[in-house]
């Protein structure tokens, strides 16, 4: 037997309910959220990469010396990594079939980038903080 | 050329004509551009600039270890196979830069239209293309 249909909730408080999932739209916000925050600072770090390209390594620190610069920097890889970590999940979820080999792979990637993203930034303020 | 104006009466089913329009096998489904500009464009671009962010910790981590580190990993990165995949991964951001804006403009319902689509294909690709130069030229 078909059940009725709940005639007297709106769609909105349906999709309020957020389905099995319980997280509704939180990952496409959060990656559409890093998007638009990445367009600026990527741009700042392909001008920054450009410039430092032949400055050595006493213009790599004093370029970070700056805490704007070194701010700017940590901004970007905390947003370009969570992205990144996003966008690995649609692309496994959609690609990967067998479910274990699926969640290991999601779990992999996300590790991976979280460890990436710490090294990164510590990698920052070792340079920021020194002499 | 308009496939929908013609009867499809080539095709037959055993010894009956088909007249009703069959949707193409995967095999010989030749995928519209926007389509390989979001699987082979945005979506493999993305995989590839994650290589990019190994690059870019190998980078920073080495700058952290002290100057020895960073000047063998600028040697690395300043060799002519380092500018190659370099400038491969300059063309990746652009180009899922270009195709990234285009999917906040149809997230906010904008330029759904298959004409809107065919033009900001063309301008997608063009931008790409005139950014990844544009910022080699100033390198």
């Amino acid at each position: 037997m078909v059940p009725k249909p709940d005639m007297l909730r709106s769609a909105l408080g349906r999709v309020r309910g957020l389905g099995s999932a319980k997280e509704g739209t939180h990952h496409w916000w959060q990656q559409r959220l890093t998007a638009v925050a990445l367009i600026p600072l990527s741009i700042w770090l392909i001008a920054s990469i450009v410039s430092l390209s032949s400055a050595g390594y006493a213009g790599f620190a004093s370029w970070f010396h700056n805490p704007i610069h070194a701010t700017v920097m940590i901004l970007f890889l905390l947003a370009v990594f969570h992205h990144a970590q996003l966008g690995l999940q649609v692309v496994i979820e959609d690609y990967v079939p067998n479910h274990a080999a699926r969640t290991v792979c999601v779990v992999a990637a996300k590790f991976a980038c979280i460890a990436l993203a710490v090294s990164c930034v510590v990698s920052i303020l070792v340079v920021a903080f020194k002499g | 050329m308009s496939t929908a104006a013609k009867p499809a009466t080539t095709r037959t089913l055993g010894t009956r004509a088909l007249s009703r329009p069959l949707s193409p096998h995967l095999q010989i489904y030749r995928m519209p551009l926007a389509a390989m500009l979001s699987i082979a464009g945005h979506r493999a671009t993305g995989i590839g600039l994650v290589l990019g962010l190994l690059l870019l910790t190998w980078w920073l981590t080495a700058a952290a270890f002290g100057e020895p580190a960073y000047t063998t990993t600028m040697a690395f990165i300043g060799s002519w196979f380092g500018k190659f995949i370099l400038f491969g991964f300059s063309f990746a951001f652009y180009f899922h830069l270009c195709t990234g804006v285009r999917h906040l403009f149809w997230d906010a319902g904008k330029g759904f239209e298959i004409p809107d689509t065919q033009r900001t294909n063309q301008i997608v690709i063009a931008a790409a293309v005139m950014l990844t130069l544009l910022t080699w030229l100033i390198v």
